[in-house]
């Protein structure tokens, strides 16, 4: 293990459920939802959000498509069933197959994004619907390396572990008690059959986290990771998706015009006067 | 003399001026419970942190009615605490206040305004020229806000000024978690206020925030410590709460009769030393 993944999981704990339960409380504001995939990330964020805010002001939204595999959806039971919070279940299958009856030829990709998105706009309507925030469930790997639908599931209100690598989320479920089963599978983002995080980009999470905690939390450059030994192609493709996938990271640019832009010359933080 | 001392460890809503200061009223009730006979509140406790564009709409000028209602509590408490000072020429401070018997005693502007990674003080503030001594009815204190403190300068120049009593009005960000039993920061705050403490033989009084900021949280843990280094009041991480704890101001006397580091310390070599490093740098 890289010294910088081991971390005392307890204070980690402590400052995520302190995080929810202040940034969600001084918006006005008790609840959350979050999409439930029966993966790693989100089953963690459900721990913390129980922890932080109590099972009942949970909601745990599952949104399968056809395709899905089957046992996502029963991993996301589990942890509602484990929780014991509110749940739903919203099949995606039919506005999805709706949209592309249009576009039939469409890709994977395209497909997957869609579908991404559709989740989202549940998600925000059922936050309408029970007075509640987003809980976002993105990744630092992912949020770095690009590897998620812009407006789909990188969209949230407030986001428990985007400032944790796919390593420490591991660590950190298995010191919440998320069934080891979710833990040890094989991550996947579930938009097609067999899809498989790992192949699709083509490293493993544990070889990728070492690179990137170097290259951006300690600030090495990719000569002084090639010097220490990692393949020069891996570092510069590694740079690169941090690189071309910026624009995930920010919100939309606007041309300047006048004397106060939007995020340029008028900057107040989002917990203003809060 | 033996001086009970609160640190007014809060979560201040950011901005917001009037919830802030019926923070303040709250606390100074529980002190008053507590018969505390100084009370401190943390870096821009009256305000929040990360102001950014609202640095000049949370200022406030010596005469403003916050700082009236504060000279007022004075009477009954003296009271230390950051603000946004607006001077008179509408520049924007990073300032700490002591506020005693209903008047300003002092105004510390923060000299070192951190602008690199997360922080951005430079944008905002004006910086601050001078690190002063002050009198007060406790004895010689100095006061220090966050960041100046990582200049051992500022806590040398307190110290050779004669300060007993060093106030450090904190809001310190909480971030590394490794294997410890706390944050990063956290261990290099308290080894910072320990070894100063010592060095010095001075009493720290080290008033730091809770709460959470866009994400950002900001670790609390108050403390007070002896001119001997030792803890006499802790505040929990995280966590609200008024720190309360009692010292002797004697120490201060016996702490300078067995280490004798102020009659010791040789200005002259100092100021020497650094005229010549002064010279050779800007000649």
């Amino acid at each position: 293990m890289v010294v910088g993944f081991s971390v005392n999981l307890e204070i980690l704990k402590q400052l995520l459920v302190g995080f929810i339960q202040n940034e969600v409380g001084k918006m006005g504001f008790n609840k959350v939802v979050l999409g439930l995939s029966g993966g790693v990330d989100s089953s963690l964020c459900a721990y913390l959000a129980a922890l932080a805010l109590g099972k009942e002001n949970i909601l745990g939204v599952m949104m399968p498509y056809k395709t899905s595999n089957p046992e996502s959806l029963r991993h996301a039971e589990l942890v509602v069933k484990e929780l014991r919070i509110r749940s739903l279940t919203v099949d995606i299958t039919p506005m999805i197959d709706a949209y592309f009856q249009t576009f039939p030829e469409v890709d994977h990709i395209r497909r997957g994004n869609k579908m991404a998105r559709e989740r989202m706009t549940i998600l925000y309507d059922q936050s309408a619907a029970e007075n509640a925030l987003v809980l976002g469930t993105s990744n630092k790997t992912e949020l770095l390396l690009g590897y998620g639908t812009l407006f789909g599931d990188m969209a949230s209100a407030l986001n428990p572990i985007g400032d944790l690598y796919k390593t420490q989320v591991r660590l950190l479920a298995h010191h919440l008690g998320v069934p080891q089963v979710i833990i040890d599978k094989k991550p996947s983002a579930d938009l097609w059959l067999g899809q498989s995080d790992e192949e699709e980009l083509g490293f493993t999470y544990d070889e990728v986290d070492k690179v990137l905690y170097y290259l951006v939390d300690k600030r090495y450059s990719c000569a002084d990771l090639i010097e220490k030994g990692y393949p020069a192609d891996f570092v510069h493709s590694v740079y690169q998706k941090i690189q071309n996938s910026q624009f995930k990271r920010r919100l939309p640019i606007i041309a300047k015009v006048s004397e106060r832009t939007i995020d340029r010359d008028f900057r107040y933080p989002r917990d203003w006067g809060r | 003399m033996i001086l009970k001392v609160g640190l007014g460890q809060i979560n201040p809503a950011l901005g917001n001026l009037s919830r802030n200061i019926a923070i303040y009223e709250e606390l100074f009730t529980l002190a008053k419970a507590q018969a505390v006979d100084l009370l401190i509140f943390p870096e821009l406790g009256l305000t929040g942190y990360f102001l950014r564009d609202m640095v000049p709409e949370v200022a406030l000028r010596e005469e403003s009615a916050i700082l009236t209602r504060l000279k007022d509590m004075s009477r009954e408490i003296p009271i230390a605490t950051g603000f946004v000072e607006e001077s008179k020429e509408h520049l924007f401070y990073n300032a700490g206040i002591y506020l005693e018997d209903g008047e300003v005693r002092h105004i510390h502007r923060k000299v070192y305004l951190p602008t690199y990674g997360m922080f951005d003080e430079q944008r905002y503030f004006a910086r601050g020229k001078m690190v002063r001594a002050f009198d007060s009815k406790f004895g010689r204190a100095a006061l220090l806000i966050c960041e100046d403190l990582w200049h051992p300068s500022t806590a040398y120049i307190a110290f050779q000024d004669g300060a007993d009593f060093l106030l450090v009005l904190s809001s310190s960000p909480g971030r590394g978690v490794d294997l410890g039993e706390k944050l990063v920061i956290s261990d290099t705050w308290e080894t910072l206020n320990k070894t100063y403490a010592k060095l010095f033989s001075q009493f720290i009084f080290f008033a730091n925030r809770v709460g959470y900021e866009d994400g950002i949280n900001f670790w609390g843990g108050s403390e007070i410590i002896t001119p001997e280094g030792q803890q006499v009041a802790k505040g929990r991480y995280f966590q609200e709460e008024l720190v309360v704890g009692e010292i002797d101001t004697n120490d201060i006397r016996r702490t300078r009769i067995s280490t004798t580091l102020l009659r010791d310390e040789d200005l002259d070599l100092t100021l020497r030393e650094l005229l010549r490093i002064h010279q050779k740098k800007f000649a």
